[in-house]
C-alpha cells in the first residue's frame, strides 16, 4: 500500500524549467516517478525534460490527469504557487523550497484547513516509497522497498539514516521529510496517522530535532493509538539555546525544545531511541528483535 | 533578525502606540543634549542591546539629577555589559536609549509569538509584567493567558476583552486596550514579525496604556519585502564569522570546543556534534554547508572554520546525495591547497561515487583520516584532537 504516493501518482511540477525544477525532474524521472508535466507562467507550449510545460496548475491538470505537485520556485512567490495548487485541483503538494515566510505558511495552512489537499514541507528533501514514485529531492539508490515507516524533519540526517537501513537490508514502505522550518503543511501527527492505517509499514522510524514540541505531541499519539513500534533518533543534543541551528525551526527557545527533554519524553512513550546518530538502523534492527519476540 | 528597544519602539509610535517621550544617544554630549530637550527631568537611561537579562545586569538606570544622569550614561555608553546571556565576555553597549520616566501604577506582561503548535500567532498575557515570561509560565501557568488569533482578522473585540479581563484593566478601559491589541496584530503582521513582545506594558498613574519595552524580532525570512526593517540590521551585535558565513550560503555557529565540524545539511551537522560529544570531543562550531554544497562553499567553509584558534582537529562528515562524493573530495583537496593544514583532518564521506571520492582523497598525498561510519569518525576525530592519533 505505502502512504501517499504509489506508482499510479501523477506528478506535476512547479518551476520546471528552473535550474533545481529541472534537475530533479530528471532523477524524478530517472527513479520511475510519472513526471507528467511541469508548470512555468510565459514558458507553456515548450517541453523540459520530455515533459511537457504549461503556463498554470490548472491547465496542467485539465491535460495530463495530475494529482500530485513538486514546488521548486523561489520562496517569495510559494504562497501563491501553494494556492495555485489547490485551487487547481492537486490533492498533494511537496514544496522544497526553502525560506518562505512564517506568516506565508500560516496563512495557506488556514486556507488550506477546508479543502482536502495535503502539503509536505516547506524546506523538505520529499518523500518517497521505494520503487514506486519519488517526488523530491533524495538520491534514490539509498532507498529499498520493505516495510519500515520514516518521518523526518531533516534531509541528509534522514539519507543517512535510510543508508543504514537499506544496508541492514530494512526496506522502507514510504520515507517523508517534514521540513526544518516552524509552521509546516503537515506535522507528524498528520503523517503518523496515515502510517497507522498503511497494511504494509510495520514499523516507524522518527528522526526529529531540537526546537517545538512537535516530537512530544508524536510521542502523545503514539502512546494513544499508534500500535506499531517505534524507533527514534533527535538531533540537537549538544547545540546551544537560543541560536537557529541551520533549520529555521530549530532553535532551543528558552527551556522549551531540548534534545534531552524530547528523548526522555520519546522513551517514556516506549519508543526506542537511538543514542548516535551511527546506529540508527541497529536501533531499528532491535526495535523490530524485540516487537517479534 | 532582532531589533533595537529604540527601532521597534519607533514602529510602535508611527502607529500609533504610546511610548516614553525619548531618543537614542551615542555619545556622552548627545545623551546630555537629550537629558535637557527631555525637560530635564526624571529619566531612565536604557543600554540598547540585543540580548535579554539587561535590567539584572545594570543596564537600565533610573535617575533625577543631572549629575545622576551624567553619572549613569558614563557607566553606560560604550561600557561592557554583561548579562545571564552574554557569557563572561559580555557585549558592548554603544547606545543608550534617553526616556521620561513614566509614572507607573501597574505593569503587565503582552506578547504576540507564533504558536508552532498551533501554527497560528497567539496573544500572550499576564497580569505580573516585568519578570521574564519564561518563569512567569513556570511559577504559575494560569497566570499566563494564550489567545489563538485567525491570521485574517486580528484579535476579535471580544478577544481583547478576555485579554484586557485576564490583566485586570477596569471596563472602560476595554476599548483602548482592544484598539491598541489591534495595533499591535497589525504590526504583528503587516512587518512580518515573528516576536513582539511588550514588557512591561504599563497603566500609568494618569490611568493611560503605554509601552514601556519593546522586544521585535522579524522574520529573516520575510525581509526581502521589509527592506525599510532590512536598514535596521545592526551588524555589530552579530558574530562576524557568522555573517562572512551567510554571505556565501553556509550557516555557521561558533561553540566552545576545539573539534571543527563541516557538515552537509543541518540535522547531519547537529548530529555530527552530538556524535562527537558522545565519544568524549567537543564540536568548536556547527558548520553546515548546505544539502547540495559546492565546491566554492566548502572551500569558504574550510577558511572560516579554520580562522578559529580553538581547533585542535577537524571532522568533514559528508552525506552526498544529489551532490556526489569525489566533488565535494575535489573541493576539499582545493581548500587545502589554497590554506595548508595545521592540524588534523578526518574525511567520511558517504554517498554517491563514495569509492571514487575515497580514491581521491587517499591518493593525495596529503594526511588526511579516512573514516567509514559516523561512529569511527568520531572516534578518530576525537583522538586526533587529544593529540594521540597517528
Amino acid at each position: 500500500m505505502s502512504i501517499l504516493v504509489n506508482k499510479n501518482t501523477r506528478v506535476i511540477v512547479q518551476g520546471i524549467t528552473g535550474n533545481a525544477g529541472r534537475f530533479h525532474t530528471q532523477k524524478m524521472l530517472e527513479y520511475g516517478t510519472q513526471v507528467v508535466g511541469g508548470v512555468t507562467p510565459g514558458k507553456g507550449g515548450t517541453t523540459c525534460e520530455g515533459a511537457p510545460v504549461f503556463n498554470t496548475v490548472q491547465e496542467a491538470v485539465q491535460q495530463t490527469g495530475a494529482d500530485a505537485s513538486v514546488i521548486f520556485v523561489p520562496a517569495q512567490s510559494c504562497l501563491e504557487a501553494i494556492r495555485e495548487s489547490a485551487a487547481g485541483g492537486i490533492r498533494l503538494i511537496v514544496c522544497i523550497t526553502e525560506g518562505i515566510p512564517t506568516l506565508d505558511m500560516i496563512r495557506v495552512k488556514e486556507e488550506l484547513k477546508p479543502k482536502r489537499v495535503r502539503l509536505i514541507g516547506p524546506n523538505c528533501p520529499g518523500l518517497v516509497t521505494p520503487d514506486a514514485c519519488k517526488i523530491g529531492i533524495m538520491p534514490g539508490y539509498i532507498h529499498k522497498k520493505g516495510s519500515i515507516g520514516v518521518l523526518s524533519r531533516s534531509g541528509t540526517l534522514t539519507y543517512e539514516a535510510v543508508w543504514q537501513l537499506t544496508k541492514l537490508g530494512l526496506g522502507q514502505s514510504t520515507c517523508i521529510g517534514i521540513g526544518g522550518d516552524p509552521v509546516l503543511g503537515s506535522d507528524f501527527v498528520d503523517l503518523l496517522k496515515l502510517f497507522a492505517k498503511d497494511d504494509e509499514t510495520e514499523a516507524l522510524l522518527l528522526i526529529g530535532e531540537i526546537g517545538g514540541m512537535a516530537e512530544e505531541e508524536a510521542t502523545r499519539f503514539i502512546q494513544a493509538e499508534f500500535r506499531k513500534p517505534v524507533a527514534a533518533f533527535i538531533a540537537g543534543r549538544t547545540a546551544p539555546p537560543g541560536k537557529r541551528m541551520g533549520h529555521a525551526g530549530a532553535i532551543i527557545a528558552g527551556s522549551t525544545g531540548t534534545a534531552e527533554e524530547k528523548i526522555a519524553t520519546l522513551r517514556a512513550g516506549g519508543v526506542l531511541v537511538a543514542e548516535s546518530p551511527g546506529h540508527i538502523g541497529q536501533t531499528v534492527s532491535q526495535l523490530l528483535k524485540k516487537s517479534c519476540r | 533578525m532582532k531589533l533595537h528597544e529604540f527601532q521597534a519602539k519607533s514602529i510602535l509610535a508611527s502607529y500609533g502606540i504610546p511610548v516614553p517621550k525619548g531618543a537614542v544617544a551615542s555619545t556622552l554630549k548627545e545623551a546630555e543634549d537629550l537629558f535637557h530637550r527631555l525637560g530635564g527631568g526624571r529619566a531612565v537611561l536604557k543600554a540598547q542591546v540585543h540580548v535579554g537579562g539587561r535590567g539584572k545586569a545594570g543596564g537600565v538606570k533610573r535617575v533625577g539629577t543631572r549629575e545622576e544622569f551624567l553619572d549613569a550614561a558614563f557607566d553606560l555608553i560604550g561600557k561592557r555589559l554583561v548579562t545571564a546571556q552574554t557569557g563572561p565576555q559580555g557585549v558592548i553597549a554603544r547606545r543608550i536609549l534617553v526616556e521620561q520616566e513614566t509614572p507607573i501604577a501597574k505593569e503587565f506582561y503582552l506578547g504576540i509569538v507564533i504558536d508552532r503548535s498551533l501554527s497560528l500567532p497567539v496573544v500572550l498575557a499576564s497580569a505580573t509584567g516585568g519578570v521574564d515570561i519564561e518563569e512567569i509560565a513556570k511559577r504559575d501557568p494560569s497566570a499566563l493567558l494564550k489567545e489563538a488569533m485567525d491570521p485574517r482578522s486580528g484579535p476579535t473585540p471580544s478577544q481583547s476583552k478576555g485579554v484586557a479581563r485576564h490583566l485586570g484593566l477596569v471596563s472602560s478601559l476595554e476599548g483602548p486596550f482592544h484598539s491598541l491589541l489591534s495595533l499591535l496584530s497589525n504590526i504583528f503582521f503587516e512587518k512580518d514579525l515573528s516576536l513582539l513582545e511588550i514588557n512591561p506594558f504599563v497603566l500609568t498613574q494618569a490611568n493611560t496604556l503605554v509601552a514601556l519595552d519593546c522586544k521585535m524580532s522579524v522574520d529573516d525570512n520575510a525581509l526581502f519585502r521589509h527592506p525599510e526593517l532590512a536598514t535596521l540590521r545592526d551588524r555589530e551585535e552579530e558574530h562576524p564569522k557568522e555573517l562572512l558565513a551567510q554571505e556565501v550560503g553556509i550557516s555557521y555557529i561558533p561553540l566552545d570546543g576545539n573539534i571543527g565540524c563541516l557538515v552537509n545539511g543541518a540535522g547531519l551537522a547537529m548530529a555530527t556534534m552530538d556524535v562527537i560529544k558522545l565519544y568524549g570531543g567537543s564540536p568548536a562550531n556547527f558548520l553546515d554547508v548546505g544539502g547540495g554544497a559546492d565546491q566554492h562553499q566548502v572551500r569558504e567553509a574550510f577558511k572560516i572554520l579554520l580562522s578559529d584558534e580553538k581547533i585542535k582537529a577537524v571532522l568533514v562528515n559528508i552525506f552526498g546525495g544529489i551532490m556526489k562524493c569525489d566533488v565535494i573530495a575535489q573541493g576539499i583537496l582545493g581548500a587545502l591547497k589554497e590554506a595548508p593544514l595545521r592540524v588534523p583532518l578526518v574525511v567520511r564521506l558517504e554517498g554517491t561515487n563514495v569509492e571514487i571520492g575515497k580514491k581521491i582523497i587517499a591518493e593525495s598525498g596529503l594526511k588526511i583520516i579516512p573514516a567509514d561510519t559516523m561512529d569511527d569518525a568520531a572516534m578518530k576525530v576525537v583522538r586526533a584532537a587529544k593529540g594521540d592519533g597517528k
